[in-house]
């Protein structure tokens, strides 16, 4: 069968008509990433046999009528810094390259659950720190709709895997972006969660205040399948929200189905639109507004007054949040080690050699924002900025429902485009604000760039626990 | 606020060890993003307090009972050392006497 662009959902129709068995469409697949994936580079590793053995038992299920769910034996690929037991897991770095999950991910087996067959290790920026997969320890991806050009980053290689069809859909993370803004680069869907509502569980922590699993998928009713299989509370993680959740696929659903925006209000918060954005994404995001108002939705303006500061809180946030996750890595009890004249030298021997450039530049600001006499200065004073990046969120989502944005002020960029850091930091501006304040927010298709043929997205923001409304607009939108 | 980033002391507290090309590099590139994040100091925080979360959740709970624990063996093997009877072997921790 045609597997171009095809949505989880088609699939689970053709599964249960008895028209493809889940072999044939992992072979599908497979054939797809054997005759593509050396040029485009999304994936790390592939488990073959355990694919395989796992599409045998759906085939099974579902020839006895016991099929675990109605996506029994559909395949999704997994962003190298979850947990799927007995597969590696190295973050794209040489200090855990060596590294097998004792244990699935709490969102991992929730797909097991429901027979998804979570498959491969996607590239990714090495511990999710980077903007286009450009600082993976061990490969390049390359962007499927112009290989010259980055597929973005964090979570670069799940964006690229979907864009190229080597799965219907993949499982990223996003702490400032980095699921938004590789789909948008890539021309997917990419959802960023309210904090809370997936389990980090099983997630190898970059900024545990930040970071959300998320999936990279077709459409927006695909999104909220893998939503409503991944979120809920988890014992195993404190910070999951207990309320209820589900009924998001249902919510998309019921968007298409009306395919109207009767009823929305649109917040177009002003910092979002002025200056600083290419004309193509200019352009497409004004076609963007009058598609929504022709399809029925609201618009109002609004202001997110302290969105300047959201990068450098951000950068300091996040730096000493990662400053102190992987202080965990010395070499002792996970990973690489370099042997070393005692243990004081094992650990900077191991870390030197073990982490890449990117993440000792953050290990570095944020040990630097985190020491004595800089505490107060930088982390307490972005803890403070980052409240009032929040009150403007919630100021603002009184006066409409979703807010309506840009995901990036450019399209894909190329290879060595951007090589100083603060300069690839400030491309995560329209992003990072939504990590820092714990809203949800998804990233669409929504035209091309005519200067440079590739996609521009747009972003629709929502509330906290937002998901369903933000769903039902993303698929009325995409219809 | 100084904007003034010691690489060299900032990398011992991460006990991170770096060349002296690296170091440098690094010096001058950190230096920069200082000096931009170093704008947060004209914003009036008077009075807003801290967010450490976004989901602002307080004092999460959980029955004080015994749950079952992933097996030992598992767990180590992921450690580079070599493991005498579940330990992982670490290099010396105390100089020897003669040092």
């Amino acid at each position: 069968m045609d597997l171009k662009h095809t949505t989880i959902h088609a699939l689970s129709n053709e599964l249960n008509a008895g028209k493809i068995s889940s072999l044939e469409l992992c072979q599908a697949y497979l054939k797809n990433i054997d005759a593509r994936d050396n040029e485009i580079g999304a994936f790390l590793e592939i488990d073959r046999e355990h694919m395989l053995a796992a599409a045998q038992e759906a085939d099974s299920r579902r020839a006895a009528g016991k099929t675990l769910s109605a996506y029994d034996g559909i395949p999704i690929a997994v962003k190298d810094n979850i947990c799927v037991k007995d597969e590696r897991c190295s973050c794209a770095s040489k200090i855990l390259e060596p590294v097998k999950s004792p244990y699935d991910a709490t969102a991992v087996a929730a797909l097991k659950k429901q027979g998804f067959i979570p498959f491969g290790r996607l590239n990714m920026d090495e511990f999710a720190m980077g903007s286009s997969c450009e600082n993976s320890a061990f490969k390049t991806t390359r962007n499927p709709l112009d290989t010259s050009r980055v597929p973005g980053g964090s979570s670069g290689g799940s964006a690229a895997c979907v864009a190229a069809d080597f799965a219907p859909a993949a499982l990223g993370s996003d702490t400032g972006g980095s699921i938004r803004q590789p789909a948008a680069f890539c021309g997917v869907v990419g959802v960023k969660p309210t904090y809370g509502r997936v389990s980090r569980y099983g997630l190898v922590a970059f900024a545990s205040s930040l970071d959300q699993i998320g999936p990279l998928c077709n459409d927006a009713e695909d999104a909220g399948i893998i939503l409503d299989a991944i979120s809920g509370f988890d014992p195993h993680d404190s910070t999951s929200l207990p309320d209820a959740a589900g009924g998001f696929a249902d919510a998309a659903r019921k968007g298409l189905e009306t395919g109207s925006l009767a009823g929305l209000k649109f917040g177009l918060p002003k910092e979002y639109f002025t200056g600083g954005l290419d004309a193509g994404v200019a352009k497409v995001m004004d076609e963007t507004i009058a598609k929504v108002k022709a399809l029925g939705g609201q618009i109002v303006d609004v202001s997110l007054p302290h969105t300047k500061y959201a990068v450098a809180v951000y950068y300091i946030i996040a730096t000493a949040e990662a400053s102190a996750n992987l202080a965990r890595f010395d070499g002792i009890r996970y990973g690489s080690r370099q042997d070393a004249n005692g243990l004081v030298d094992t650990y900077y021997k191991s870390r030197g050699a073990g982490f890449g450039d990117e993440v000792k530049r953050r290990i570095l600001l944020g040990t630097y924002v985190l020491s004595s006499g800089y505490y107060d200065a930088y982390y307490l004073r972005a803890q403070r900025v980052r409240t009032l990046i929040r009150k403007d969120f919630e100021e603002a989502f009184k006066h409409c429902d979703l807010l309506l944005t840009p995901v990036t002020p450019q399209t894909a960029f190329k290879f060595n485009e951007k090589s100083d850091p603060l300069q690839m930091y400030l491309s995560d501006i329209f992003t990072i604000a939504l990590n820092l304040s714990g809203h949800c927010g998804i990233s669409i298709p929504a035209g091309i760039d005519g200067a440079t043929g590739m996609p521009v997205a747009a972003q629709i923001m929502a509330p906290a626990m937002g998901e369903a409304t933000m769903l039902s607009a993303a698929a009325a939108f995409m219809k | 606020m100084s904007s003034a980033i010691d690489i060299k002391y900032v990398a011992d507290l991460a006990r991170l060890e770096l060349s002296a090309e690296q170091a440098e590099k690094l010096q001058g590139e950190l230096a920069r993003v200082v000096e931009y994040i170093a704008e947060l100091g004209e914003v009036d925080v008077t009075g807003v307090e801290p967010t450490a979360h976004a989901a602002q959740l307080t004092n999460v709970w959980r029955e004080d009972c015994a749950e079952k624990s992933f097996p030992r063996e598992a767990m180590l093997k992921n450690a580079p050392g070599i493991i005498h009877e579940n330990l992982i072997k670490v290099p010396r921790v105390l100089p020897s006497e003669e040092e």
